[in-house]
C-alpha cells in the first residue's frame, strides 16, 4: 500500500518546516535572506490571512492554498506545516521513546469551546482587534516559545562553544548577550509550552481541536473534503488499533465512524489496521449511507458571537493616557506617553491590528532593540513588540525587521525611506543632564545621533549642553540608549503615527590645500 | 615574607572602590579615594607589599576568570595574571614615554596613500621590528565605532590597518589581533568599515569586543577620577599594543584621536561620561599606554563627529602621525585639524599629569612629505 509513504512524507515535510522555523526564531546572525524567510512562512495560515485582509495579493495568499488543500485532503496542514502541531507530535514521540506507551482514547468533541474560540477570534478580527488571535494563533505561539525559551538555550550553547574555541584563539564564533525580555512574555510562552505539552502527553492533539482557531476553521472545511479517512464497515473488526494511534481521538471504532473535522491528517491510522479497514479515499466511497445528524455548528456560532460582543469592552482598556509632568528639584522621571513601534509599522493603529506577536522581528533584530511590550500598547497589545531604548537603539541603516514580518504588521521599507522615517521625537530633560547637574562635559547623546538632531551648544564656561531639533529626529533612540544618567536626560517620545523627518541641512565644507607644510 | 602586622593593611589595599561606592555621594567618595591613595603610596615603598598586591590582583583575576582558567590551563593563567600585574607596575615605576637617544619622538607624513605613508613613517623610526619582536603577540586597536563605509571617515582607514597587520607579521609577531568595543552593532561595524576584510586578508584575527565577559577588572592607581575600570583581556594579555585611531571631530570630547580611542578598550564608557569625561580619558592613559600610536588623518571628519551624518562632513588632510608618546601624537593631530592642543581639555590634563608632552617644540620630529 502507498499509505506508509503518505505517513513518511508527512513526517519529513513536518520536520523540514519545523526545523527551518525553529532556526528562524533562534538564529542571531540573520543567516537567511528576507526572501527565503518569506518563502518558509508563506503557508503559515494566520500570518497570511492577517496580511491578506489588509493587502490581498498572491504574495499574501498562502492561506488560500491551505484552504484548498484542506478541501482536497483534509487538515494535513495541522500535521505538516503548523509548527505547534509538529511540536506536539514531537512531545508525543518523545513520550513513546521514553517508554510511556499509552493508547490514545477516543476524545469527545467540545463544540462550545472550539466554535466559541473561533467565533471570538473572528468577531474581534471583524472589529480590527487581533488580541484573541494573538493569544491563540499556533504559529505565533510556537514563535514565542522558540524565541523566549529555546533561543536562550541556543545562545548559552553558542557562548559555551565560543569559550572553548577562544581558549584555542579561534574567533569564528562570538558571544551574544540575550538581553532582557520582559518576564511576563517569557512566562506566557512558558505557560503555553507547559499547557500544550501537557495536553499532548495526556490527550494527544486536544489543543488543536479545542483552543486552536485555525484547527477549528480547517475542521469546518474538512467536513467537505474530497479525500477523507473512513472505516470500511465490512473489513473493520472494531479492534481499536487505529484509534489507539489517533492523536486527535476522532475515531469511534464501536460505531465505525471517523469525525474527519477533528482529524489532523497525521496518517498514523492508515498503516495501523491489521485488516486494511482504514481507508483514505474519495468521499463516502465504500461506506454505508450517512445518517445526517443534528449539527450544532450553527447554534454554536451564534452563541460564540454573543460571547464575543460581551467580551469586547474590557479588552480595549488602555494603560495609556497618563503623562508624567511636574517641576521641582531632583531628577525627573521619564514617562513616555506612547511607546515606539518598530519601523515599517506606520503607526500604532495599523500595527496593533496586524501584529500577532510572533517575535520573529524580536529574534531578527541585530541590535536586539525590539522587545515584547507589556502594557505599553494597552492590554490588547500585550506582547506586541516595541523598541526598548534601554536595551539598545535602532540601527540607522537597517531594515531587517520590516523585511521578515510575515503578517504585514511591518511593511518592507527601503533604506532611503528608513533614513527619513520618524518613529518618535527626541525630548531633552535638562534637569537630569550631567552637564547641568555635575558641571562636566558629556555629550554621549550627540555622539550617537545619526542626523545630529541632538547637537552640542556652548553652555556655562567651557561646557557644552545638548540642544535638540525634533524636526530632523528619526526617533532611533541612540541618544536615549547612550545617555548615562538614571533616569535618562534624553528620550524618544513615540509617534502614534509614524511621520517623515526633515533631512538634515548639509552645507559644503571647504577643502583645505593639502600641499601646505605641517603646522608644527 | 612580611609578618602578621601587614595583614590588616593588605586587606584594606585589597578593598576596591566599587562603582556603587562611587555613586553614594561626593563626600564619601573623597574619603574612600584618600584612603586608597595613602595606602597605595605606603604599599609602593614596601617591596613585600608589592608582592602582596601582585598576589591580590592575581587572585582577583583568577576568581574573575575561573572559567577561562579551566580552558586555558592553570599555567597560562598564572602567566597572564602575573604579567598583567608586574607589567602594570613596571610601567608605573618607570618613565615609559622616554624616547631612545637619537631617535625621533614623532613622525608626521603627508602623502596620498595611507599604507605607503605608514611604511615611510615606520621606516624612519627604525622599522616595525623595533616595536614588535619575534614571537610576540600584538593587539591593534583601530576606531571601528560606527556602521559606516570608509569614505565617511568614521572609522580608521581599512587599508592602513591591513598594512600594519602585515608589517607586524613580517617583524615576526606570533599573533596579531584586532578589535574595538563599537558603538553601533559590532558585526555591521566590522564588516562595513572594511576593516574585517583587510585584517583577514593580512592574516590577522578580528576579535569581538561586544560582550562584558571579554573584559576584566583592573585598578588605575594613578587615576584621579577613574580608579578602576574593565579592560578587554587582549589589551591585558598581549605583548605589544598598537593604537590606530582616526582623527575626527567629536561632540563630547571636541576631538577624538589617540587617547580618546582608548575608550574603545574598556567596557563601561557610561561611567566615564558620568564622572568627568576629560579627566577619565587622561586617567585611563596612566594604566596602559599603547606602545605605538598611529593616527590616521588622511580622510578627516571635520564636523558632526564622531558618527558623522554624510560624506559631506569629510575633508582630506592627507596626513599620518606615528609616535610612542600618546600626548604628543594627539597634540600634533590637533594642530593638523586646525585647533590648539590646550583647547582640548583631556590633552591639557594629560600633559599636566606628565603622561606625555603636548609641547611639540621640545620634541624631535621627522616631517616627511611624499611626492
Amino acid at each position: 500500500m502507498g499509505f506508509s509513504v503518505l505517513k513518511h512524507a508527512r513526517v519529513v515535510i513536518s520536520l523540514v518546516f519545523f526545523l527551518l522555523m525553529t532556526f528562524l526564531f533562534i538564529d542571531f546572525t540573520n543567516t537567511f535572506s528576507a526572501k527565503l524567510i518569506q518563502g518558509i512562512l508563506y503557508l503559515q495560515f494566520v500570518p497570511s490571512l492577517v496580511y491578506f485582509l489588509k493587502i490581498a495579493s498572491l504574495a499574501t495568499a498562502g492561506f488560500i492554498f491551505i484552504l484548498l488543500f484542506t478541501f482536497l485532503f483534509g487538515r494535513v496542514y495541522c500535521s505538516s506545516i503548523c509548527p505547534l502541531g509538529t511540536f506536539q507530535d514531537i512531545v508525543i514521540w518523545l513520550k513513546r521513546k521514553l517508554g510511556r506507551t499509552k493508547r490514545f482514547k477516543k476524545q469527545r468533541d467540545f463544540p462550545w469551546i472550539k466554535y466559541g474560540m473561533l467565533a471570538l477570534t473572528a468577531g474581534f478580527l471583524a472589529f480590527g482587534l487581533i488580541s484573541p488571535l494573538l493569544l491563540l494563533d499556533p504559529y505565533s505561539n510556537y514563535g514565542r516559545i522558540a524565541a523566549n525559551l529555546f533561543r536562550p538555550v541556543y545562545l548559552l550553547l553558542n557562548n559555551l562553544g565560543t569559550n572553548g574555541l577562544e581558549s584555542m584563539d579561534i574567533y569564528t564564533l562570538y558571544r551574544v548577550e540575550p538581553g532582557v525580555t520582559h518576564w511576563l512574555s517569557v512566562a506566557f510562552s512558558l505557560s503555553v509550552f507547559i499547557l500544550v505539552g501537557w495536553l499532548a502527553i495526556r490527550y494527544g492533539r486536544l489543543f488543536c481541536n479545542t483552543l486552536c482557531p485555525v484547527g477549528t476553521l480547517l475542521g469546518l472545511v474538512s467536513r467537505f473534503s474530497i479525500f477523507r479517512i473512513s472505516l470500511d464497515k465490512a473489513l473493520c473488526t472494531s479492534c481499536g488499533s487505529c484509534s489507539a494511534v489517533c492523536k486527535a481521538g476522532c475515531i469511534d471504532v464501536e460505531e465505525k465512524e471517523v469525525d474527519f473535522s477533528r482529524c489532523v491528517g497525521c496518517f498514523n491510522c492508515l498503516t495501523s489496521c491489521p485488516s486494511s479497514g482504514v481507508l483514505y479515499s474519495h468521499k463516502r466511497k465504500n461506506t454505508e449511507g450517512i445518517v445526517e445528524e443534528f449539527d450544532p455548528f450553527r447554534r454554536n456560532l451564534i452563541a460564540g458571537g454573543v460571547l464575543t460582543i460581551a467580551a469586547l469592552s474590557p479588552l480595549t482598556l488602555s494603560a495609556q493616557g497618563w503623562h508624567g509632568q511636574g517641576r521641582g528639584r531632583g531628577p525627573k522621571k521619564i514617562i513616555r506617553e506612547f511607546p515606539v513601534s518598530p519601523p515599517g509599522s506606520s503607526g500604532h493603529e495599523h500595527f496593533q491590528s496586524s501584529c500577532t506577536a510572533c517575535h520573529l522581528c524580536v529574534s531578527a533584530c541585530p541590535t536586539h532593540v525590539i522587545k515584547p511590550s507589556l502594557l505599553e500598547y494597552g492590554l490588547a497589545g500585550f506582547m506586541q513588540p516595541r523598541l526598548d531604548y534601554h536595551a539598545n537603539y535602532c540601527n540607522f541603516d537597517c531594515v531587517i525587521c520590516t523585511e521578515v514580518c510575515p503578517t504585514g504588521a511591518l511593511r518592507p521599507l527601503n533604506i532611503d525611506e528608513k533614513h527619513v522615517l520618524q518613529l518618535g521625537k527626541v525630548v531633552f530633560v535638562k534637569r537630569n543632564c550631567i552637564v547641568h547637574t555635575e558641571g562636566t562635559d558629556c555629550g554621549a547623546c550627540s555622539e550617537h545621533c545619526p542626523t545630529k538632531a541632538v547637537n552640542m551648544r556652548p553652555y556655562k564656561g567651557k561646557l557644552f549642553l545638548p540642544v535638540v531639533n525634533p524636526d530632523i529626529c528619526v526617533g532611533c533612540g541612540a541618544c536615549e540608549y547612550a545617555c548615562p544618567t538614571d533616569p535618562k536626560s534624553i528620550y524618544v517620545e513615540g509617534n502614534p503615527t509614524h511621520l517623515t523627518a526633515d533631512k538634515p541641512i548639509i552645507e559644503a565644507l571647504e577643502q583645505p590645500d593639502t600641499d601646505e607644510d605641517f603646522p608644527f | 615574607m612580611p609578618g602578621r602586622g601587614h595583614r590588616k593593611e593588605i586587606t584594606i589595599v585589597a578593598f576596591r572602590l566599587t562603582k556603587r561606592d562611587m555613586n553614594i555621594n561626593t563626600g564619601h567618595k573623597n574619603i574612600l579615594r584618600q584612603k586608597y591613595r595613602i595606602l597605595q603610596t605606603v604599599s609602593r615603598d614596601l617591596p613585600e607589599m608589592r608582592f602582596y598586591r601582585t598576589f591580590i590582583l592575581f587572585s582577583k583575576t583568577y576568581f574573575m576568570k575561573r572559567r577561562d582558567f579551566i580552558f586555558k590551563g592553570l599555567g597560562a593563567g598564572v602567566l597572564a595574571g602575573s604579567s598583567l600585574t608586574l607589567g602594570g607596575f613596571s610601567r608605573l615605576m618607570g618613565n615609559p614615554s622616554a624616547p631612545q637617544d637619537g631617535d625621533y619622538d614623532l613622525v608626521a607624513v603627508k602623502g596620498t596613500d595611507p599604507p605607503a605613508m605608514f611604511d615611510e613613517g615606520i621606516n624612519s623610526l627604525g622599522g616595525m621590528s623595533k616595536f614588535v619582536k619575534p614571537g610576540q603577540s600584538v593587539v591593534i586597536k583601530p576606531n571601528i565605532g560606527w556602521d559606516a563605509v570608509p569614505e565617511r571617515a568614521a572609522n580608521t582607514n581599512p587599508e592602513l590597518i591591513g598594512r600594519i597587520v602585515k608589517r607586524c607579521y613580517e617583524a615576526g609577531a606570533k599573533s596579531v589581533s584586532v578589535f574595538d568595543n563599537t558603538c553601533d552593532e559590532w558585526k555591521k561595524c566590522y564588516a562595513n568599515s572594511g576593516i574585517e576584510e583587510e585584517v583577514t586578508k593580512a592574516g590577522g584575527s578580528i576579535v569581538p569586543g561586544n560582550s562584558e565577559s571579554y573584559y576584566r577588572d583592573v585598578d588605575v592607581p594613578e587615576g584621579k577620577s577613574l580608579t578602576e575600570t574593565k579592560v578587554h583581556s587582549l589589551i591585558l594579555d598581549s605583548d605589544v599594543f598598537i593604537n590606530v585611531p582616526v582623527l575626527k571631530n567629536h561632540s563630547s570630547a571636541k576631538l577624538t584621536i589617540a587617547m580618546k580611542n582608548l575608550m574603545g578598550v574598556v567596557w563601561d564608557r557610561r561611567w566615564w561620561h558620568q564622572n568627568d569625561l576629560h579627566q577619565c580619558i587622561a586617567d585611563y592613559t596612566t594604566f596602559r599606554k599603547p606602545d605605538l600610536n598611529i593616527i590616521d588623518a588622511y580622510r578627516v571628519m571635520k564636523r558632526n563627529g564622531p558618527r558623522g551624518v554624510s560624506v559631506e562632513d569629510v575633508i582630506t588632510l592627507d596626513s599620518l602621525i606615528i609616535s610612542a608618546d600618546i600626548v604628543a601624537a594627539d597634540a600634533a593631530a590637533t594642530k593638523i585639524f586646525g585647533l590648539e592642543p590646550e583647547d582640548i581639555p583631556y590633552i591639557a590634563i594629560a600633559d599636566e599629569m606628565g603622561i606625555g608632552s603636548m609641547d611639540l617644540s621640545s620634541l624631535n620630529i621627522n616631517r616627511i612629505k611624499m611626492g
